[in-house]
């Protein structure tokens, strides 16, 4: 039976190298079945997060060959298999053990963002053109791929001043929500930090359910601080008025 | 021996954080009480998130003729009337707003023409009546209920996992557990606890559930006193991916059929005409698994051994946008374009309609103080769940139990922690690590699922369940004797080694049942029974544990007030 070599990342906190395994392949095969094979027959301990292993849930991110993947979507035919497949944990985040990263930080970010809070006459009348941008940014499953190639977080370590791609998207589906009443540009733009954003499109690259993080997320919020913080007839208008 | 731990005290502890466990959580808060909410993966990843074609509501958007006393019939007898019928009241009546409160919290649906929310036909509905997001329903739901909660304050323990209750007398004080990430012991002080630990389809092999599906609540349940119900009924969901091996079992939605998608056999036949000819591939989910298992079986089967199910006389804008993950799914894991050719699909172990016996009221336990809600609790559903019928279960029951959890927490003063049940629960815990020679936990897991998917699968009769209930005494012996290797840092073997108990527990509390129950109804069949019998038609099965031995005894199932009868009985 064909085999492919695995080189996984085992350690913790404290560091760890890349320990090799082989295993046997199957047709149709998945990274993340591969590493269950490896758990089951030969490091019970490897430490790996997985709920769905059908691309909804968004537990099993790693980095499959460098490339950050879900690995129960990355096909094993799809990889070069005459050299070893490296899989490692998400660089952006604090290693706990082997490919299990510790990813609080993001639902910290998550309950810094004011919630839906529908308008006051809210018939709930919505017609589907109306909602199908907001679908789009709802359907995140949470793998934080997005925030993992984000040069700000992965590069710069900005977690303190920068919210991520996938927070982005989650305040566009709330600020585009057709019956949202609230506005969170401020936050945007002083908790959040979008500016520090230079569109460079990775995060859209890497997103699994397709979302056009940057286009549809990204650029009209960013549009939307500037129109509330930067459009030079406003800023006239508030200096006449002395409410700068 | 003195174990080290954190203590954390709330007045609801809620085990499990899917669709009833939040739900449950903001009905304890609503309340006013301090609520905690325990779940084994991180927040948002629960097996709710899974699901995909509907939230099953008579909102009557679409068939204006569709009121709860429909939706309540249809619930009915696809239970085979072995339902707990004032919970299946209550579930019809409420579900409407339940849907609504969602949407007032920011869901979005899909629509319809005028602006309401779209709902779709599903097996064993009379009306369209499912609300839905494309087929990713139950992401939506889980979002919405976490972001309502993460905004409310609910302390949430993230990859934490419970392995016993801890009772003063007769009630539950609290839980001891482990955090999976460090491995260290957490003790939650409770003055109610709700069990929202979804199913155990994991002790099958072919399965659409996930790691976490392994019976927690209802085992420690049962260890705790409380009575199962209903446990021999497991259901086998008609399709799940049969090709390639490595996604067997992943669920497609019944949304598929629901659009209009075809079930055909090898030789091109459409088979549900033998089956069910008025309802066809929308008949329910006992029955089409049943047809499909028929047909491999007796030769009309696929390459792969499964039936062709086929959207691809729909146009293929329409499937993308209605079944996107579907679309998805099967491009990127069996090269196969649905919108192209047919699927290939088989029965996979999906949902447990049996449980923890619950009063429909107040979802509480036999246990004082102990509440269940959602997959993990029993009553709704009887002999067999229709689709969509499960993201409502959540929605009603789990806010009836977070509300009289927080109720009966009200209720009380005092709560009293025995150290020495605490100390048992750590011991047996690190007894894992005392072996250095034993059988890994996974290779027990694997002979557990091909005991329980051969032996009490689909079809059962006398002679293949008696064998499993030998099987599982072995197996249990030998997970007393396995080993873990590895440290108490992030240690998936160490967790399957627990897990094992639970799935154990609940694998001989469904065998014995199965055992027990001399007739076919629902998702139970037997070949040496076949065909309902009146007089089980009338009893629950229930399971309660006497010393250290699994007790079985039947009740009768509650009798439904005559209009009710009256209503399920209607040439409708």
């Amino acid at each position: 039976m064909a085999e492919a070599i695995f080189e996984v990342f085992r350690g913790d906190r404290a560091g760890g190298q890349l320990a090799t395994y082989r295993v046997p392949i199957a047709p149709g095969m998945v990274v993340l079945d591969a590493l269950h094979h490896i758990q089951a027959h030969q490091a019970p301990d490897l430490a790996v997060r997985w709920n769905c292993k059908a691309g909804k849930c968004g537990s099993c991110s790693a980095e499959v060959n460098g490339r950050p993947r879900l690995t129960c979507k990355t096909r094993m035919d799809a990889l070069p298999l005459d050299k070893p497949i490296t899989v490692q944990p998400l660089k952006a985040f604090p290693v706990i053990k082997d490919l299990v990263t510790d990813v609080s930080w993001n639902y910290r970010v998550n309950q810094k963002i004011p919630p839906f809070e529908p308008r006051h006459d809210a018939d709930w009348k919505m017609f589907q053109e109306d909602v199908d941008r907001v679908q789009e940014f709802r359907k995140c499953i949470e793998c934080f791929l997005c925030q993992n190639v984000c040069h700000v977080l992965r590069e710069h370590d900005e977690m303190e001043q920068f919210g991520g791609p996938r927070f982005f998207v989650r305040v566009a589906g709330l600020e585009m929500h057709p019956l949202d009443s609230r506005s969170r540009t401020r936050m945007l733009k002083e908790t959040l930090g979008i500016g520090l954003c230079n569109i460079t499109k990775c995060c859209t690259e890497v997103c699994p359910e397709e979302i056009h993080i940057t286009d549809n997320a990204i650029i009209p919020l960013k549009e939307r601080v500037v129109d509330e913080f930067y459009d030079p007839v406003l800023m006239l208008v508030r200096k006449i008025r002395g409410t700068a | 021996m003195t174990t080290q731990y954190e203590t954390h005290e709330h007045d609801v502890l809620i085990i499990g954080a899917g669709g009833a466990g939040l739900r449950a959580a903001l009905g304890a808060m609503a309340e006013g009480a301090k609520v905690g909410v325990v779940c084994k993966s991180l927040l948002g990843k629960a097996h709710t998130v899974m699901a995909e074609g509907g939230i099953a509501a008579a909102m009557a958007n679409v068939d204006t003729a569709d009121d709860w006393r429909t939706h309540f019939r249809d619930t009915m007898r696809g239970g085979k009337l072995l339902n707990n019928w004032r919970m299946a009241q209550i579930h019809a009546q409420e579900a409407p707003d339940r849907v609504r409160e969602l949407e007032q919290w920011g869901a979005l649906f899909d629509r319809t023409q005028e602006g309401q929310i779209l709902q779709r036909a599903f097996g064993g509905h009379t009306f369209r009546r499912l609300c839905h997001v494309g087929d990713r329903t139950g992401l939506e739901m889980i979002r919405t209920l976490q972001d309502r909660g993460v905004q409310l304050g609910i302390d949430v323990y993230m990859e934490c996992a419970i392995t016993r209750l801890l009772k003063d007398g007769d009630r539950v004080t609290g839980a001891f557990g482990y955090r999976r990430e460090q491995g260290r012991f957490v003790v939650f002080r409770a003055k109610s606890i709700v069990l929202a630990t979804g199913g155990i389809g994991k002790a099958w092999k072919i399965t659409s559930n996930s790691w976490e599906y392994t019976g927690d609540g209802m085992a420690l349940a049962y260890d705790a006193g409380a009575e199962l119900m209903d446990m021999e009924f497991v259901q086998f969901h008609p399709t799940g991916m049969v090709w390639p091996p490595g996604v067997q079992g992943i669920l497609v939605t019944e949304a598929v059929r629901g659009e209009g998608g075809v079930l055909r056999n090898k030789l091109g036949q459409r088979f549900m005409e033998k089956y069910d000819p008025k309802k066809m591939e929308l008949s329910t989910r006992d029955v089409v698994a049943r047809a499909i298992y028929t047909e491999v079986r007796e030769g009309r089967g696929t390459e792969h051994g499964g039936a062709y199910l086929d959207i691809s006389l729909k146009p293929a804008e329409y499937v993308k946008k209605k079944l996107p993950s579907m679309y998805h799914q099967f491009k990127e894991l069996a090269d196969v374009d649905i919108t192209k050719g047919p699927m290939e699909v088989g029965p996979t172990c999906h949902y447990m309609m049996g449980g923890i016996r619950v009063d429909a009221e107040a979802a509480q336990s036999s246990v004082a103080g102990l509440f269940a809600a959602g997959e993990a609790a029993a009553g709704l559903h009887g002999a067999n769940r229709l689709g969509g019928n499960s993201l409502s279960d959540l929605l009603v029951f789990g806010r009836r139990a977070g509300l009289a959890a927080a109720e009966h927490a009200n209720k009380i003063s005092s709560m009293a922690i025995d150290p020495g049940q605490i100390e048992d629960a750590a011991r047996s815990m690190l007894a894992f690590f005392e072996r250095s020679d034993g059988e890994s936990p996974y290779t027990i897991h694997r002979d557990l699922q091909e005991t329980m998917q051969n032996l009490v699968g689909i079809f059962r009769n006398e002679e293949d369940l008696s064998r499993a209930l030998e099987k599982l005494e072995k197996l249990k012996e030998r997970t007393g004797r396995l080993s873990v290797e590895g440290s108490r840092l992030f240690n998936p073997g160490w967790h399957l080694a627990q897990d094992l108990k639970a799935m154990l527990t609940v694998s001989e509390a469904v065998t014995r049942s199965a055992l027990a129950r001399q007739e076919s109804r629902g998702a139970h069949s037997r070949i040496d029974y076949a065909g309902p019998n009146p007089a089980w038609g009338a009893k629950n099965n229930v399971i309660v544990r006497e010393g250290s031995t699994m007790a079985l005894r039947q009740i009768p199932v509650p009798e439904m007030p005559n209009e009710l009868k009256q209503l399920v009985a209607d040439e409708k």
